[in-house]
């Protein structure tokens, strides 16, 4: 049983364990190259590798993973030794040879640049120690992030890959259905619907053709962990598909990408070509008699495409528009026929389940929200990246034990959580336990996972302004409330941003913002308004302070805003401002003190970025109103007075 | 203009009895001719046997698809949560203002083009630009000119010998 070619499943696996067990006693570099990564120079970090390896005359392999999930520390690098494996963050091209002749050909493990040490525990999970934040995390979906090569099959093999399958081949579906209905997972999407009860729907229709379709159109500004999975773990979701499609009844698979992650799509059509090479994909998978095929299908870019029936829509060429429900997908949808439609992260879960049974899983978590969450940890933190913890963490622990607390000292202001359709948590929250239920309370929802902290720099009122511009943008224009509703909503809030609104409008914004939510057909036209409604009722303070003192307090919006160089701390002799102003609007010659000429002034924020830290003599002053006169006495004094 | 159709031709072939195939081959007609050409899309719309202007819907609606060409050297700035935190904006309109174009333009001569994109997740680097598929990371208004040096000196040592 259970072969194909000329290997059978057990002779890949052991292939896979001898090609690990290799791997791990040898000498060997890993690069994380994730387009993050790529981004901060992993690449060019690779190169240095080489070129230093080949002047030594060494020969060892340098093995591209995916991402770790710590972005502040990238580029990344581990070196691998069978006695100890270390991680070193930041490294760029010219530190490499310190590594190699240090650690990688020496015994000096070069401690100055190391992140850390690395221990793998019982259930074979590396991590790093030294980092308190891997206390409060728990990997599942993300445990072979970073550490595997997402091009190479046999390293998931290896790592208990594609044992799920096996075992789910010799299992009925219904009994597969039971599992996951049992594990309480609610799809990772954003909605948090019941995996299991959309499976059954699923399953139970009786037509011959039905798909699986999987939701990769990230679309949410600040939000990557799906890209994350796709560069770095592939195998893991394609499982999981492959295993749905064979619990609900489907021959087919999709998965849905963006155009935008080129990277993403290049690592799983390799994963997809591996993993039909060794008959765990196609024709008469592992013997059992069930075929099952996934094709990629690239998205071309449009926010409203995560929305399941705009997916389908975009995926059967027309535009991306949503449709009324019912009929669910699950009874009609790819051209007509049952479609399970899942997000990335829900599928990457589905292995685990099967393998190791449901109660496992569902001990995780909280009662309703069972398992792992994963976010991206952006904004004013100290240490931004990817986390993956148990459901109903509280964002305290997420903040400052995890992210390492805010940066350069300032005071958390605020969390966003879930992008446009979620909402601005305030910092009195910050006990509050993260799960689909009680953000929903919040008037916040779980979206796609994406954190962002602020802190006391970041205008409330601005940041509704941000999102309603994006969802304005996004709109698909099918419906009124939508189309025309956002786009009021961001011009009142625009007027408020420039001072120019009455406080009526407070009132207005707030019914209007209702509405939307009412009148909307699909998720993105009832969710846009969540920004403006979690910020009026937290930050309405703010709000009031831009309409009726003409003030950001925050600092912000350009309108209520000046920029001021305060006269006692102006070195004069300095002229940094003067030279790079785009727009020679700060006056004073050499050895005076220079002043701003408000009219000319684009606020750009130049002087201030290039003004010496020792003078910090550059300051934005709110309300406008409040901007004291340019002096003009003493031997400071311009010769020129300021012209209009 | 035949050499071109018969790249058309070429890519309308692989695709020949997809079911799904508009919108991948509008990425690839894309790809190979950096936008979308009206001819093409003509083209298209007859081969798959769909009115023009359904293509034309399917191209408008879309964020990747454009409908003139782009400058030599495209400038995109994120956009996204963290970057428009960071200053984002900032950074934006100080590239519109180096480059003398507005956003969605492209300069008169075609050497560089803007657009603003909603995210590339690359948030820990907040604010992003991309210019030519190099990721430039932690901008600010004043690092723009410096980093748009190499392009233009590029643009220079090309038109240096034929002038």
């Amino acid at each position: 049983m259970l072969q194909r070619g000329r290997l059978s499943f057990e002779e890949i696996r052991k292939r896979a364990n001898a090609h690990w067990e290799a791997l791990e006693k040898g000498v060997h570099v890993f690069v994380g190259t994730a387009t993050c990564g790529r981004a901060a120079g992993a690449l060019d970090v690779i190169d240095a590798f080489k070129n230093e390896l080949a002047r030594q005359g060494v020969d060892l392999p340098i093995l591209q993973v995916g991402c770790i999930g710590l972005c502040y520390a990238e580029p990344l690098v581990i070196i691998s030794k069978p006695e100890l494996r270390i991680a070193y963050h930041n490294i760029s091209p010219d530190l490499v040879p310190r590594l190699v002749e240090g650690y990688l050909l020496g015994d000096d493990p070069c401690l100055e640049l190391a992140l850390g040490t690395f221990e793998v525990d019982q259930k074979g999970t590396p991590s790093i120690p030294e980092l308190s934040r891997f206390e409060h995390e728990r990997r599942l979906i993300l445990r072979h992030c970073g550490y595997v090569d997402p091009e190479n099959i046999d390293d998931y093999i290896a790592n208990g890959g594609y044992t799920a399958i096996e075992k789910a081949l010799r299992m009925e579906p219904e009994e597969i259905i039971e599992e996951v209905k049992k594990s309480a997972l609610r799809g990772r999407g954003g909605a948090g619907f019941y995996t299991g009860l959309k499976w059954d729907s699923c399953h139970k229709t009786t037509d011959k053709t039905k798909y699986v379709v999987c939701n990769a159109d990230e679309g949410d500004p600040g939000a990557f962990m799906d890209r994350v999975i796709l560069e770095s773990d592939p195998q893991q979701m394609i499982e999981g598909m492959i295993i749905a499609g064979y619990a609900v009844g489907a021959q087919q698979g999709f998965i849905y990408v963006r155009a935008e992650y080129p990277l993403a799509i290049e690592r799983v059509r390799k994963a997809l070509e591996q993993a039909e090479e060794i008959g765990v994909l196609g024709e008469n998978i592992l013997g059992s008699g069930f075929s099952f095929q996934i094709k990629i299908a690239e998205g071309a870019g449009a926010f409203v495409s995560g929305e399941a029936t705009a997916l389908v829509a975009a995926m059967e060429g027309r535009r991306s528009e949503p449709r009324v429900r019912p009929p669910r997908l699950a009874e009609s949808g790819l051209w007509g026929c049952p479609t399970l439609l899942n997000n990335v992260k829900t599928f990457s879960f589905v292995p685990l389940i099967v393998a190791h049974g449901a109660e496992e899983f569902a001990s995780i978590g909280t009662e309703k929200n069972t398992g792992t969450a994963v976010f991206t940890l952006a904004g004013k933190i100290r240490y931004p990246g990817l986390t993956e913890v148990p459901m109903g963490t509280t964002l305290r622990t997420m903040v400052y034990d995890i992210a390492g607390g805010m940066s350069n000292e300032r005071r958390l202001k605020a969390v966003q959580i879930g992008g446009p359709s979620g909402g601005c948590i305030p910092e009195s929250l910050i006990d509050l336990p993260v799960d689909f239920d009680s953000l929903y309370e919040t008037g916040s929802m779980m979206g796609s996972g994406g954190m962002i902290f602020m802190d006391e720099d970041d205008c409330a009122v601005d940041t509704a302004r941000f999102f309603l511009d994006f969802t304005t943008k996004e709109s698909c224009g099918k419906c009124t409330m939508c189309r025309m509703g956002t786009v009021q909503l961001l011009s009142i809030l625009e007027e408020i941003c420039a001072g120019r609104a009455r406080e009526k409008d407070l009132q207005l914004l707030k019914e209007l913002a209702e509405d939307v939510k009412m009148g909307s057909l699909c998720g993105l036209g009832r969710s846009a308004p969540n920004p403006v409604l979690t910020t009026l009722r937290y930050f309405g303070d703010e709000y009031k302070a831009h309409i009726l003192e003409k003030r950001c307090p925050a600092l912000v919006c350009k309108d209520l805003i000046a920029y001021y160089i305060l006269p006692d701390k102006c070195d004069r002799a300095c002229e940094h401002c003067v030279l790079v102003c785009p727009t020679e609007a700060i006056k004073g010659g050499k050895g005076e003190v220079k002043y701003i000429d408000q009219e000319k002034c684009s606020k750009c924020g130049t002087c201030l970025e290039v003004c010496p830290h020792e003078y910090n003599a550059v300051a934005k002053i709110s309300p406008v109103s409040k901007l004291p006169k340019v002096p003009m006495a003493g031997k400071t004094q311009p010769k020129e007075g300021p012209k209009q | 203009m035949n050499e071109k159709e018969e790249q058309l031709s070429h890519i309308l072939e692989k695709h020949r009895g997809e079911r799904n195939g508009l919108i991948p081959i509008l990425l690839e007609v894309q790809k190979e001719f950096g936008y979308l050409p009206k001819e093409a899309m003509l083209t298209v719309a007859g081969f798959l046997g769909m009115k023009p202007t359904d293509v034309w819907g399917v191209a408008t609606f879309f964020n990747q698809f454009r409908l003139t060409p782009l400058g030599k050297n495209h400038v995109k700035v994120c956009m996204g949560t963290a970057c428009h935190l960071a200053g984002g904006r900032l950074v934006l309109e100080a590239l519109e203002r180096e480059l003398k174009i507005k956003v969605g333009e492209t300069s008169g001569d075609g050497h560089f083009s803007l657009e603003r994109v909603a995210c590339i997740g690359c948030c820990m680097l907040a604010p992003v630009t991309v210019i030519k598929d190099k990721i430039h990371p932690k901008m600010s208004p004043f690092k723009v000119e410096e980093s748009l040096i190499p392009y233009r000196r590029e643009e220079q040592e090309e038109q240096t010998p034929t002038e």
